[in-house]
């Protein structure tokens, strides 16, 4: 089948600002969109600029807006997009190129809040022992790929980009709530600054577009929670 | 870097402590909260009284003065003292959380948080004061 993509283009070194290009491209009902724009890539023009890795919904690095929802490029059929597709990149980032955008300021507020073990007791010989009912607290959180599709989609964090975002702070509660971590004083301390958790204004558009399907807003008020229970 | 976030800590350093911070948000997040449940319940018992059991043409001064001096006159303006200043705050809040995401020139943050301030105070007071010292006149 024939659809029509309008993509949109950025070349730092032509363009004053982004605009939209038409491409036709001859692919499956079946085919995911990458499939779709490797098909313009390869076969229409290939200045055209993305990030793909595994292209199997894991890497999380083809995040982009499709029909103005974030969406893995990988993880959505051509034909449950309608025609023509609308494919833009994400919001709130620095632009590159094309669909590429500046992850920096992303992976900066992730590495903020702390995402690895923080354990101050020795060592054990062989293993941090963790019960299932202990292990299940945390087992949503875990599923983060840390493609931004839930930070990019969220409008507090389109108004004031010093705000952590909601992937910065699942990946904070996957440790939070880990009962073989021992920082979750620190973490939570961080998120009860100003552009802690508390920017958060439960808008739920970061669970909607979550890709992996984690219950973002929930794993947010999870850590709301735990902050009252602690400091009131 | 931009402000509030910290540089990552690499190697053996000690990790970057956050900044202590107020509680006030987390307050302000567990008012709306409450304040948000009790408003529920006087906000749409005010609606019931004013205009389903009553109606705008039996509510007046008179009807005011029945209820405000009446034996239930404490009930009744505590009742009306706590519709006032829950649904105050809890507006106010709202206007101050757009307020802090969507103003970002500083001089018109202090212009908007000055009025939002001023003005919530200056009607919680003049609300209570005629609440608590009304008395009826002849």
């Amino acid at each position: 089948m024939q659809v029509t993509l309008r993509i949109q283009r950025f070349d730092p070194e032509r363009d004053e600002k982004p605009h939209f290009e038409e491409y036709q491209a001859d692919v499956e009902p079946t085919d995911r969109l990458l499939d779709a724009l490797n098909y313009v890539k390869w076969y229409v023009d290939g200045s055209l600029a993305y990030r793909r890795s595994c292209a199997h919904g894991i890497c999380g690095s083809d995040a982009m807006r499709v029909n103005g929802r974030n969406r893995l490029a990988c993880k959505v059929l051509v034909r449950d997009l309608g025609n023509p597709i609308t494919v833009a990149p994400m919001l709130s980032f620095q632009l590159i190129k094309d669909l590429v955008v500046d992850m920096e300021p992303f992976f900066a507020k992730y590495r903020a809040l702390k995402p690895y073990l923080i354990a101050d007791d020795p060592p054990p010989e062989k293993e941090r022992l963790q019960s299932p009912v202990d292990r299940e607290r945390y087992e949503d959180t875990t599923k983060c790929i840390l493609c931004a599709c839930c930070t990019t989609s969220c409008p507090p964090f389109w108004a004031n980009g010093d705000f952590y975002g909601p992937a910065a702070i699942v990946n904070a509660h996957r440790f939070i709530f880990d009962s073989r971590d021992h920082g979750a004083d620190e973490r939570l301390a961080t998120l009860n600054e100003r552009n802690g958790i508390w920017r958060c204004r439960t808008v739920f558009n970061c669970t909607e577009a979550c890709p992996r399907g984690i219950k973002v807003t929930e794993a947010m008020e999870d850590v709301k929670r735990a902050l009252m229970l602690r400091n009131i | 870097m931009a402000h509030g976030v910290m540089a990552p800590s690499y190697g053996y350093g000690p990790r970057p402590q956050a900044q202590t911070a107020s509680n006030f948000e987390l307050w302000a997040w567990l008012f709306m909260r409450i304040s948000g449940i009790m408003l529920v319940v006087l906000a749409l018992g005010h609606l019931a009284i004013m205009h389903v059991i009553n109606t705008v043409d039996v509510v007046d001064y008179q009807f005011v003065v029945d209820r405000w001096t009446g034996p239930w006159s404490a009930v009744w303006r505590t009742y009306d003292a706590l519709l006032l200043v829950l649904a105050l705050i809890h507006g106010l809040n709202g206007v101050r959380i757009v307020v802090d995401d969507y103003v970002s020139s500083q001089a018109w943050r202090v212009f908007w948080m000055s009025l939002l301030y001023v003005g919530g105070f200056f009607f919680i007071v003049l609300g209570t004061l005629v609440i608590f010292a009304f008395t009826p006149q002849k």
